[in-house]
């Protein structure tokens, strides 16, 4: 579509004080933005507020709350729908990496990194897609990753509940291009944030400014899905077409 | 390891703790330590409790003040956050993990420059506090503690203090300058100044000898910025031969566009031979001769006028893994033209000498901090590969040098002071001892205070 998007005015983040959403933001906030901004340490979110309002944004509102609490969801999007007037860009960047080893051990563990990456995304872009295909317009972007790609068994639930991320968002693109909404599937590799600061860094680290650059740029230019850094994406062409019977055998 | 999937802040920093080896600027020492990077005010101070730690911000400094062999090192650049600006008055107050390149990228756009700014934007505003560290105007200006009116400290036990210059002003005095040692700066303000374009008029002289270098700095004290590069390496009709470099904000606007980001990197280490004497000579040379005329004048930007090196990420690697030692010396002026002299062919004698050797005069803004580097004097710094015990050996005389000649090194520079020369050249380090927080200590103060 050669539609392009503007700059959003109006922007609501899931997981505000993401590394990965702080650096996007920033870029937007010398713009003027309006943000309604959850997670669920309000002094945290206090210093991102202070941080994008300095930069420039109009009007920061910060709301407090666990996202797991997918019950109090449609009052809190009621209330940033309202807040904020109307919604040019949901992005939802909220997202934990767990521990494959004891997930390996403990259902429950398993079970609570589904709830919090997926079943959680499905609450809140079940109002979104709803709100989006009234207003006619907008974008909902989600931070997924590479490793709901393939599954590893390192990370098979983590990759799990980002590959459960993905087909929830293809459905909703499916449904809600046509009436003019973006959906947008962005998909980082390693990216330096505190959720992989316990990992050595290797050169395929890329930094959250690079990665908010790219994810800016999928917005503007209205993209389905964005692999970023780049090379990620063929990277990930190349693992998807190792057959199963020899990727099962890998270390990977 | 992890138990719970979603930790609680106390404990995701201990998850993120990983031992290795580290290096500051000069790439000597190299220690082995651990790293906690903390990403919000929050996370400081640590639960439980480790020690030793120390702060460190970019790494910049060159020796050992911002390492700490077998401790914790608190990587503070996750604390990157604007938390206010009045575009009134020009009063930035942001976490201590910002760095001066940021604030530039978002200030020069509003119209506002740093007060004081090193060789590097590359540098924390808590580590800038933390060495008091002083710019091309410092004759004017003082140094970067001079525009701080305010932070805040947090100590390991958890005390939070607010220091100016009215409040807490004991805590103040040593933290500015205080090498890391006294608590964490949190966040600080700093009081940018106005300008109205990213130009500076910019004058080079030519000069021969310290005579013409100190009267070309009587001459020109009226100019904002001076410094000036000289050649330490030429012995006989070319000694102390140098350039002489003037810079004042221009006055005539112009667009206030931020800085495109560097592209260029060092991306491997350079073999050690590849900076042998020769090619030393040649740079110099060529450094020299760059200026075709004795006087030129030109507008220039900014950037290549402050930060000539940053256009190359990583240009320490050019030196190799061996490093290099860096040496910086303020002398009283009493003794400063023939004391300046004397170093300057101590090293052109050793046959070592240095790419970049920079001469400037410091002035009389008082410092605000105990244990500032900065006084009224001359002040040379340089850089010398580290080519085994030739290099120890001719940096061991030039601080004995400066000693004899009543000056003083810094400390954000050094690897190489002994404890005897340290508490010579800072009398008042055991007065400012007592402000140390218990669990804070640094590779340097363990080397300068050692059997005291
Ligand atoms: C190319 C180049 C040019 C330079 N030019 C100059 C110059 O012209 N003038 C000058 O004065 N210096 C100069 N320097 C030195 C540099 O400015 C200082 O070493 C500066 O302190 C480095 O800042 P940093 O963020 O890298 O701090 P680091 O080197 O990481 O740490 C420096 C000190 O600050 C402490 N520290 C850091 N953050 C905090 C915090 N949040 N709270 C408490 N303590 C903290 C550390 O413990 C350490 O003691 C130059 C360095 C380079 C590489
Ligand atoms: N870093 C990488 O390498 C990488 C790679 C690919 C994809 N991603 C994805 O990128 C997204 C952002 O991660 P990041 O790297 O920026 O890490 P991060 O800084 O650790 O951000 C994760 C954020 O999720 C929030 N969060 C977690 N659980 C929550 C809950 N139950 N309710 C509300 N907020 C919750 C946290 O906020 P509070 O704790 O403050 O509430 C935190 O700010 C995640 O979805 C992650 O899976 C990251």
């Amino acid at each position: 579509m050669a539609h392009k998007n503007a700059i959003p005015q109006t922007v609501l983040v899931l997981g505000a004080t993401s590394a990965i959403a702080q650096a996007w933001m920033r870029l937007l906030a010398p713009h003027g933005t309006q943000f309604f901004l959850v997670a669920r340490q309000e002094e945290r979110l206090r210093a991102v507020a202070a941080d994008l309002q300095t930069r420039g944004a109009t009007a920061v509102h910060i709301e407090a709350l666990n996202l797991d609490r997918t019950d109090e969801h449609p009052a809190m999007l009621e209330r940033a729908a309202r807040v904020l007037g109307r919604i040019d860009c949901a992005m939802i960047a909220h997202g934990v990496l767990g521990d494959q080893s004891q997930a390996d051990r403990d259902f429950s563990h398993a079970a609570m990194l589904l709830h919090t990456n997926l079943i959680s995304v499905v609450s809140l872009g079940t109002w979104l897609a709803n709100y989006f295909e009234a207003q006619g317009q907008g974008t909902l972007a989600a931070i997924s990753s590479v490793a709901g790609d393939r599954g590893r068994w390192k990370n098979c639930v983590y990759g799990a509940s980002k590959a459960g991320m993905n087909m929830f968002l293809d459905g909703l693109r499916n449904r809600l291009d046509r009436r003019g909404v973006q959906v947008l599937t962005i998909r980082p590799g390693f990216v330096a944030t505190p959720m992989t600061a316990h990992m050595p860094q290797g050169p395929l680290f890329a930094q959250p400014e690079r990665v908010a650059r790219d994810i800016q740029r999928a917005i503007e230019k209205r993209r389905d899905i964005v692999y970023t850094p780049w090379f990620w994406r063929w990277m990930m062409l190349a693992v998807r077409l190792i057959p199963e019977w020899k990727f099962k055998r890998m270390d990977v | 390891m992890r138990t719970k999937l979603i930790p609680p802040a106390s404990e995701s920093g201990s998850e993120s703790k990983r031992e290795s080896d580290f290096e500051s600027w000069g790439r000597y020492p190299k220690v082995k330590s651990s790293l906690r990077p903390l990403h919000w005010m929050g996370d400081f101070p640590l639960r439980p409790a480790v020690s030793p730690q120390l702060p460190v911000g970019m790494g910049r400094s060159y020796g050992d003040v911002c390492l700490l062999e077998g401790g914790t090192l608190l990587g503070t650049r996750g604390l990157d956050r604007l938390l206010a600006f009045d575009a009134q008055t020009g009063l930035l107050r942001c976490e201590s993990g910002v760095t001066l390149a940021e604030i530039l990228r978002f200030a020069v756009p509003l119209g506002w420059f740093l007060p004081v700014t090193p060789g590097t934007k590359y540098v924390t505003v808590g580590g800038a506090i933390a060495n008091d560290i002083h710019g091309k105007n410092h004759h004017v200006a003082g140094t970067f503690g001079c525009h701080v009116p305010r932070f805040e400290l947090v100590r390991s036990d958890g005390t939070r203090i607010s220091c100016s210059a009215s409040e807490n002003s004991d805590w103040f005095a040593a933290t500015i300058g205080g090498m890391g040692l006294t608590g964490l700066i949190a966040w600080a303000e700093v009081q940018l100044r106005p300008i109205v374009s990213r130009n500076i008029c910019y004058e080079g002289i030519r000069f021969h000898g310290m005579d013409e270098f100190l009267a070309l700095s009587a001459a020109s004290s009226h100019a904002e910025y001076t410094v000036a590069w000289i050649d330490c390496i030429s012995r006989g009709r070319n000694f102390a031969r140098g350039i002489f470099m003037l810079g004042d904000h221009s006055h005539l606007p112009d667009p206030l566009l931020p800085t495109p980001e560097p592209r260029l990197s060092v991306p491997f280490d350079f073999p050690g031979w590849a900076l042998n004497r020769f090619a030393m000579r040649v740079f110099n040379g060529a450094y020299y001769h760059k200026q075709r005329h004795r006087h030129v004048s030109a507008l220039v930007d900014y950037e290549p006028f402050f930060y000539p090196l940053d256009k190359v990420l990583h240009w320490n690697r050019i030196y190799g893994k061996r490093g290099f030692l860096q040496f910086q010396c303020v002398l009283p002026f009493a003794h400063g033209r023939e004391g300046m002299e004397a170093i300057l062919q101590a090293i052109a004698d050793s046959g070592l000498g240095s790419f970049l050797a920079v001469l400037k005069v410091m002035g009389n803004p008082a410092s605000p901090g105990s244990m500032s580097f900065p006084m009224p004097g001359i002040t040379l710094a340089l850089d010398i590969p580290i080519h085994s015990d030739v290099t120890f050996r001719l940096f061991d005389r030039l601080a004995e040098m400066t000693r004899e000649l009543g000056g003083r090194l810094y400390p954000a520079k050094d690897a190489r002071m002994t404890a005897a020369q340290f508490q010579f050249f800072y009398p008042q380090w055991r007065e400012f001892a007592a402000y140390r927080d218990p669990d804070f200590t640094s590779s340097f103060w363990e080397r300068v205070t050692h059997g005291a």
